[in-house]
């Protein structure tokens, strides 16, 4: 053994075997200095303790089999609420006989990263993917055109969450996009509306426009005329994150050098040419990062509908802390609302990391 | 769509530009510039810096719209009919000082894209085309590259074969070679003496004097948004009417911007 190096000494020893390495790196990264000493010392201290007392709470003193809270005999969570109930979290109280509907509209939103990450693929392929994919999970959904119908009024759970999250993006990348070229228009009154919206918007909180959608729209629609309560939240989700990804996209459009336009409009492009096949390609690709993020954010607001009585994911979790069978789990059940919403939406950030390393190097 | 309609006056006019006035804001760019372009001709233009050069070729392409006069390209007079001016861009080709290759697009992609969007060309014609080109300006072997992994000269011979790509019946150049390392700007020149040989009307900005020597019917000296002096390159070299051009000649000449 080589005796440990003093604390000037450059750590670019030559001879190196693994224990000696480890604990070079430990001294470097974890004690530099006694400040940094203190606080790793108590951060490794609260791990220690904290780790194996979550793991036995979480999974090894918890029950995940059983009919009622009186099989939580392990001192640990009782995932039962969960369990018992996994079909009205995922399904809400869509009929039995229909569920594989539900079951191939999540595998056509899920299709979409593969697709995302296809690079060989026609474009236009992926774009009618892209269009499609809303008009057909409603038709699966809801029914009609050969499937039996379901009123809308049985859809709850994930369900609601993953539909209001994917159509509402595909629906709200376009209209983002025409808005940021609205505002970068020549044409003022063109312009004028663009910017109106979505300054409008963007200083309006979402809360506000969901209750409008609930309360005010029935007002101004003539009487019979009913708009499903789904889609007018969906049509609010969209209006608000496209405000947003106008503004994302507009950044976007201010990044592409003059020279790309020129170059366009002398090999003859015409304006919605120059957009569709020049410009915006460009654009998109160096903003899928923020429009990812912004993705996030719209999966997460879909929890305000719940506000306004539409039962997505945490309005079932709220029933069932309510029922009486189940009383005193809430700890479980919000518990396991973190970890779905983190999951997705963690994965989905790792994406975005993932195409923003991917940009920077094709790039350099 | 790239039939074009025969112009009845001069026959072999394909730019006529009369009385030319344009503006930026308050700043007078070209003051009251004539000039005709007869099929076949290279004229080359240079300048001091800021002398309108850019702005008059690229009012030749509305890049810039004027204010006053009228400019026609082609037979047609081109205005705010938008139509016309696209149907006309597709026969004016244009390459630029800094390129401006589509990064997003391969090599081939680049050539081929304008082509089948613009001139409705089948797809297996365009990349017949467009490899025969790039052949022409030895960038065929880098036809499936990016042009982020290419070098200036490279690119720039790209941007040639994508505008040549048109079929155009005029290439316009503004300063095709002054973003370029010395090393890479005759590969770029030779392409472009190359397309002169071949009878290709040329308006080239361009502050190569070699050049100018070796293939311009006429050079026009600009200064201050007018038109000094135009002569063909022996006697605007050598007997220059202008003291301002002399002056400018003197200056370029003493820095060694010219090559052969
Ligand atoms: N978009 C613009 N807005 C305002 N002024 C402009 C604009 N473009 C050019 N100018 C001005 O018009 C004048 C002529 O510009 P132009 O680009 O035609 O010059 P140039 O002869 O090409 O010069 P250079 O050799 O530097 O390219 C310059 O004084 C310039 O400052
Ligand atoms: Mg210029």
């Amino acid at each position: 053994m080589t005796t440990p190096p003093s604390h000037a000494e450059p750590i670019s020893q030559t001879v190196a075997s693994p224990l000696p390495n480890a604990w070079q790196w430990a001294r470097r990264h974890l004690f530099p200095s006694p400040g940094h000493t203190v606080l790793s010392l108590i951060t490794l201290a609260f791990l220690l303790w904290f780790v194996p007392t979550a793991l036995d709470w979480l999974i090894f003193s918890a029950t995940f089999i059983g009919e009622s809270q009186a099989d939580c005999t392990g001192g640990g969570a009782c995932w039962l609420p969960i369990s018992q109930r996994i079909e009205m979290f995922v399904y809400g109280f869509y009929p039995d006989t229909q569920e594989w509907r539900v079951n191939v509209a999540f595998a056509l939103a899920a299709g979409l990263f593969p697709l995302l990450y296809a690079k060989r693929l026609d474009r236009r392929w992926i774009l009618a993917y892209l269009a499609a994919l809303p008009f057909v999970m409603w038709w699966l959904l809801k029914g009609g055109a050969g499937l039996p119908e379901v009123s809308s009024t049985k859809f709850a759970g994930i369900l609601v969450t993953v539909f209001l999250g994917v159509v509402g993006m595909v629906f709200a990348l376009p209209l983002g996009i025409l808005l940021a070229l609205g505002r970068r228009s020549s044409k003022p009154i063109i312009k004028m509306l663009c910017v109106l919206y979505i300054e409008l918007i963007r200083s309006v909180p979402v809360i506000t426009l969901l209750f409008m959608a609930s309360l005010m729209v029935q007002l101004f629609l003539p009487p019979g005329v009913f708009i499903d309560i789904l889609l007018r939240v969906l049509a609010v989700l969209i209006l608000f994150t496209a405000a947003y990804m106008a503004e994302t996209i507009r950044g976007g459009l201010q990044g592409i050098p003059k020279g790309q336009y020129e170059a366009a409009k002398a090999l003859g492009f015409s304006y919605w040419k120059t957009m569709g096949m020049i410009i915006l390609p460009q654009v998109l690709r160096n903003t899928i990062p923020p429009l990812l993020t912004q993705f996030i954010g719209l999966f997460k607001e879909t929890t305000l509908v719940m506000i306004v009585g539409v039962l997505d994911i945490v309005g079932i979790a709220m029933s069932t802390t309510a029922a009486p069978e189940w009383l005193g789990l809430e700890h479980e059940v919000y518990l396991f609302l973190a970890m779905f919403f983190f999951v997705i939406c963690f994965a989905l950030s790792r994406y975005a990391r993932h195409l923003e390393k991917q940009l920077e190097r094709s790039r350099s | 769509m790239s039939a074009l309609p025969q112009q009845d006056t001069a026959p072999d006019c394909v730019v006529r530009i009369e009385h030319l006035d344009k503006w930026y804001g308050d700043f007078h760019a070209l003051k009251d510039v004539s000039q005709t372009v007869a099929a076949g001709e290279r004229i080359v233009i240079c300048g001091p810096s800021g002398s309108g050069k850019s702005t008059l070729i690229r009012c030749i392409n509305q890049l810039e719209r004027h204010q006053r006069g009228t400019v026609e390209v082609l037979g047609e007079i081109l205005d705010d009919n938008v139509k016309r001016l696209e149907r006309i861009r597709r026969s004016v080709g244009m390459c630029f000082q800094h390129f401006n290759l589509f990064p997003h697009l391969t090599v081939l992609k680049n050539c081929t894209l304008p082509q089948t969007a613009n001139l409705g060309v089948p797809q297996e014609e365009a990349i017949e085309r467009a490899l025969a080109l790039l052949d022409k300006v030895q960038m065929r072997e880098h036809a499936n590259k990016y042009p982020g992994q290419l070098s200036g000269g490279q690119q720039q011979r790209i941007a040639i074969a994508r505008a040549l790509c048109m079929q155009p019946r005029i290439m316009l150049f503004d300063e095709p070679t002054s973003a370029l390392d010395p090393e890479m700007i005759s590969e770029v020149l030779d392409v472009m003496v190359d397309l002169a040989r071949d009878g290709m009307t040329m308006l080239c900005v361009t502050h190569e004097m070699g050049f100018a020597r070796k293939v311009a019917d006429r050079v026009i000296f600009m200064d201050h948004g007018e038109i000094v002096e135009q002569a063909p390159p022996e006697r605007f070299f050598h007997a220059p009417s202008s003291p301002r051009t002399q002056q400018f000649l003197n200056q370029i000449l003493d820095h060694g911007v010219t090559r052969a």
